[in-house]
């Protein structure tokens, strides 16, 4: 079974994605036997959909700090960040907050 | 700054204005952002470039002396060419878009640097020298993360990237260490701002610091002499010489060349602050302008 999912990139963050704003993907709904969240979509999006640069995504075991996460257009920390378990038709999107001077 | 001044009548004349550093890929598109923003809010826009005012591009700084410090003529560029720009408008007020965590950076970095004279400026919402144009921050206290949600929301066009030669590692590192310390506690950023505000200087130390003068080349103002566009400049226009002779297989040694006249070399233009009368506001365009 797979999820499809809406995810959108912006500040930035999309050089570092084929310098594509929008993308639409599938998942496998579960990752070594649990639903997939929203840790287990940037590890995914790292391993399929990221260009370049990974240290600008990924840091640890999250995305840098410094990214904005929004799902459905809330920001994650109200969702429980990466134990938000992602679902079907989600819409999830990333923005750099890092800027240049 | 234009959506406060039409709902509640400032008065205010503003100005969109922009430096081009003369970045090839990424001051391009910004400014390109800024020429719809002047469309969007209706606004007259001005673009000053470092070529046309210092007679190098970025681009240029950085063939000369690498990818390395570049980012000490990116600074210290545009804050002059803001300055000379604001004064070409003919204004008298400089609003930029700094917000909590540039501020909260610039501390970190001046208490690191042990630079107390700007340590004590930097966290002042409003700053005027005698002969400088004022400049404000109003985004001070607006936490970075709250004004992209903004924009994000609603749909404001604007630009932020990492500037591609930004190895400004000093900030690079301030930046970073500060996004951590958000991560842990958010409250950090502004904690911050207030033990910056919170700093005081003794009078011994404050008598010891340097008068602020004027430049001797340009009339901007400076700590020495020479402002540190002028002394930058200069360093560029006499590698710049190097190269030129070299070129022409001369064997000239570096004494005989330092003492090139300054005539020859490119300087910048004399800065004159706008007289009392006809000022008006404007708003720089970097990168927010709400
Ligand atoms: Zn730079
Ligand atoms: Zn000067």
């Amino acid at each position: 079974m797979a999820i499809s999912l809406k995810i959108e990139f912006g500040g930035g963050m999309e050089l570092l994605f084929s310098n594509e704003r929008s993308h639409n993907i599938k998942i496998p709904a579960t990752v070594d036997g649990k639903p997939a969240n929203l840790s287990s979509l940037i590890f995914w999006l790292k391993d399929n959909l990221l260009k370049e640069r990974e240290e600008l995504f990924i840091e640890g075991e999250t995305v840098r700090p410094g990214i904005l996460v929004l799902v459905n257009d809330v920001d994650w920390e109200l969702e429980g960040e990466g134990d938000y378990e992602v679902k079907d038709g989600d819409e999830i999107v990333f923005i750099s907050t890092l800027h240049g001077g | 700054m234009k959506t406060l001044n039409d709902r509640y009548d400032y008065g205010l004349e503003l100005f969109l204005l922009s430096i081009d550093e003369g970045i090839t890929g990424y001051r391009d598109d910004s400014l390109e952002t800024v020429k719809r923003n002047q469309q969007q809010y209706d606004m007259p826009l001005k673009i000053l470039s470092y070529d046309k005012l210092y007679g190098w591009t970025m681009d240029a700084i950085v063939a000369q002396i690498g990818k390395k410090n570049n980012c000490t003529f990116c600074g210290v560029f545009r804050r002059q060419a803001l300055d000379r720009g604001a004064a070409m408008l003919n204004v008298d007020h400089i609003v930029t878009g700094h917000n909590a965590d540039d501020i909260a950076e610039t501390v970190l970095m001046n208490i690191m640097r042990g630079d107390i004279a700007r340590l004590g400026r930097c966290t002042l919402i409003c700053t005027q020298g005698e002969d400088t144009i004022k400049r404000s921050k109003p985004f001070k206290y607006a936490y970075e993360k709250e004004i992209v949600m903004y924009a994000y929301f609603k749909k404001l066009d604007y630009f932020s990237t990492e500037c591609i030669y930004s190895p400004d590692a000093y900030r690079g590192h301030a930046r970073v260490f500060l996004k951590d310390l958000e991560a842990a506690r958010p409250s950090a950023i502004i904690d911050i701002i207030h033990s910056g505000e919170a700093f005081e200087v003794k009078d011994e130390v404050k008598a010891m610091q340097k008068l602020q003068q004027t430049c001797k080349r340009c009339g901007y103002m400076s700590s020495n002499e020479l402002c540190k566009a002028c002394t930058l400049l200069e360093g560029l226009e006499r590698g710049l010489a190097t190269v030129v002779i070299t070129d022409r297989g001369h064997n000239k040694t570096e004494a005989e060349e330092s003492s090139r006249p300054i005539e020859t070399m490119r300087t910048i233009p004399f800065f004159h602050i706008p007289s009392e009368s006809n000022r008006q506001e404007t708003d720089s365009s970097i990168p927010n302008v709400v």
